[in-house]
């Protein structure tokens, strides 16, 4: 029995649930190292994925409906921006704000384009690659084939080497523990800020985009909560990408195991199975892993001094 | 400049809502005056609201009524729906879906005056049904068994799976006439049974219920029975994916993927609205339970042109003889 649940299909089901959690907790990670909390990333996956279906929809073609998804989350993601930078707005709350304003244009636009306001009509979906020799391998054979799985794979490198290892990670960073010294120091506090809540947007998006692509369709409320659990893999990965990665292929895996232990028929509480992974979210929250200690000026606008 | 942003928006959302709200209200000349709020996954969903919806406009055609509808976003929203409804002139209010069971109990009291009808009402003991509400209940399990024993029948891998939306007693219905079926058709067989979750969520996360049914298919099962609403879509989606078949639900959901839909349990909610709609305009709405199963042809499952090549003749012939045997009482379907 425990092969049939721990088996290699298990493996790729793991990575494609995890590519929404990887993609929105690396987003997060950006917009919090530049000290800007993003509650709104729920929000943003949702309208991600709505623009990748809209423009699908459009253009008969799944690459524009990944463009599209990435705009649409940066541009969900501008909102959150301009209200908490610009307008120095309570962070959190313009971040729920966003949240329900997605679930009610994602409906209102569906209703009007598909007359329908749970789901959409079906769209293509992203063409699979198929690699000589890799092919035959199982697990990698997925990675290589998904494009966005690949995208997805590049991004967690590339976000590890630009937040830790580029002069702009430094000045987005030194903008989050401290952006009195920055500003002395003459990098531009606001814009950085901005930069970072667009970046995550951006790749909130995206995730929200592989969710309805890979559905070939758009479904009213279809991020389900995966935003909240891609800020609990944020805090559990300590603010850093590869840590995000690493909660969120946890908290994928719980999921996962949840779905094959259901299978599988083991003779559990189907109740209990189904908590397996808001549970695991609680334990390693509060779990001794390490304090997480967000960067210090994490939520707070800044305000130049005035002499 | 920096408060002129947020003050002219807001000046610009009032003014937008204030035009918004000023619709003007038509008296259209109709026999009756219909109002209905839809479950989750409102109208589009495929299934279960769109076959409510479809029996409000066979009603439309038919009999002359005027109907509104209301899709509610989250759970107070229905409540308020109703009671919307309620406060406007309108005969006769369905809530669409298990959910609606409190809310509308109460509001049907309140409104002793209006006709109220809920489908899927869920009985409770100890709780009178008031008379002018009708409980529209169906026997799900009788056309689950009969999809189950089909795919029973069909099964080349001996191994079959089902996909549940909420984790509840109403799916659980789905899911043990499904079973009993199977097994009485095929007694070697073992169903794989998976859920996606138990929060009304449930019905709509497709990405989830493309995963529930990729590990089943996975083991090499080869029909799928899903009875999960949109999170269906993603059932769909994975028997396309890995070329098998699946069977939908409520709807004929056979154009959701052409080719990899086996059969559809039909659950007539457009019958029971269209009926509650014309005993209605009679004078003979009857408040209380009403129970739709086979026998009333509540239920059933789908046999066309589209799916003919798919079930041969014989098996299908056993199939009505179940189906016959049901109806006459000779067989009794586990409600769990």
């Amino acid at each position: 029995m425990w092969q049939t649940i721990f088996s290699l299909v298990m493996v790729t089901q793991t990575i494609r649930i995890s590519i929404p959690y990887i993609l929105a907790s690396i987003g997060g990670t950006f917009s919090e190292r530049g000290g800007v909390i993003n509650i709104g990333l729920e929000g943003m996956i949702l309208n991600g994925a709505f623009c990748a279906v809209l423009a699908t929809w459009y253009t008969g073609n799944a690459w524009a409906g990944v463009i599209a998804a990435v705009i649409g989350g940066a541009l969900t993601a501008l909102i959150h921006a301009v209200v908490s930078i610009r307008y120095k707005a309570n962070q959190i709350i313009s971040g729920v704000a966003i949240n329900l304003f997605a679930v009610g244009i994602t409906k209102f636009i569906l209703k009007i384009v598909f007359h329908s306001s749970s789901n959409s009509e079906r769209v293509a979906g992203l063409p699979l690659w198929k690699i000589p020799i890799i092919d035959r391998i199982p697990v990698i054979n997925t990675i290589f084939s998904t494009p966005l799985i690949l995208l997805t794979l590049g991004i967690i490198i590339l976000s590890h080497i630009l937040i830790f290892k580029t002069p702009f990670g430094l000045r987005l960073r030194s903008c989050g523990e401290h952006p009195q010294a920055s500003d002395t120091l003459g990098v531009k506090v606001n814009l950085m800020r901005y930069s970072g809540v667009l970046i995550s947007g951006a790749l909130a998006g995206l995730g929200g985009g592989w969710l309805s692509l890979d559905q070939h369709c758009f479904t009213d409320g279809m991020s389900g909560g995966r935003g909240f659990i891609a800020l609990a893999a944020m805090i559990f990965g300590k603010w850093t990408p590869l840590g995000a990665t690493g909660a969120a292929l946890l908290f994928g895996f719980a999921e996962a195991l949840q779905i094959q232990l259901q299978s599988a028929g083991v003779k559990i509480p189907t109740q209990f199975v189904q908590m397996i992974p808001y549970l695991l979210t609680l334990v390693v929250l509060a779990s001794a892993i390490g304090r997480a200690v967000p960067p210090a000026a994490d939520g707070i606008p800044y305000e130049p001094s005035e002499d | 400049m920096r408060k002129t942003f947020p003050i002219g928006l807001v000046l610009l959302l009032t003014i937008a809502l204030i035009l918004g709200c000023a619709r003007k209200e038509e008296e259209v000349e109709a026999t009756l005056r219909v109002g209905l709020v839809f479950d989750v996954g409102g109208r589009g969903d495929k299934s279960f609201n769109d076959s409510a919806y479809r029996g409000l406009e066979k009603a439309k055609e038919d009999l002359g009524i005027y109907y509104e509808y209301i899709e509610p976003g989250e759970g107070s929203d229905r409540e308020s729906g109703l009671r919307m409804l309620a406060y406007q002139n309108f005969d006769l209010i369905f809530g669409i879906g298990f959910m609606f069971s409190d809310d509308i109990t109460h509001i049907a009291r309140e409104f002793p005056e209006k006709k109220f009808a809920c489908v899927d009402y869920t009985v409770q003991p100890g709780r009178e049904i008031p008379s002018n509400l009708a409980a529209l209940k169906f026997r799900e399990e009788e056309g689950s068994y009969l999809v189950g024993a089909l795919a029973g029948l069909l099964t080349k891998t001996n191994k079959l799976g089902f996909v549940g939306g909420m984790d509840i007693p109403l799916i659980h219905r789905f899911e043990s006439g499904y079973k009993a079926g199977v097994r009485r058709a095929n007694p070697k067989a073992t169903i794989l049974v998976g859920y996606a979750g138990v929060t009304g969520e449930a019905f709509k996360n497709p990405a989830k219920g493309k995963e529930i049914a990729l590990s089943q298919y996975g083991q090499g099962v080869d029909i799928v029975y899903h009875a999960s609403g949109s999170t269906g879509l993603g059932v769909f989606e994975a028997a396309r994916e890995k070329k098998v078949l699946a069977i939908g639900v409520d709807s004929d959901q056979y154009h959701e993927a052409p080719g990899y839909i086996l059969t559809s349990m039909v659950k007539r909610v457009n019958n029971s609205v269209y009926n509650t709609i014309k005993d209605t305009i009679a004078g003979q709405f009857k408040g209380g339970v009403h129970i739709f199963g086979l026998k009333e042809d509540g239920v059933g499952y789908v046999y066309d042109e589209n799916n003919r090549d798919l079930i041969p003749d014989e098996v299908r012939k056993k199939v009505e003889e179940l189906k016959a045997q049901i109806i006459a009482g000779e067989i009794e379907v586990p409600r769990e």
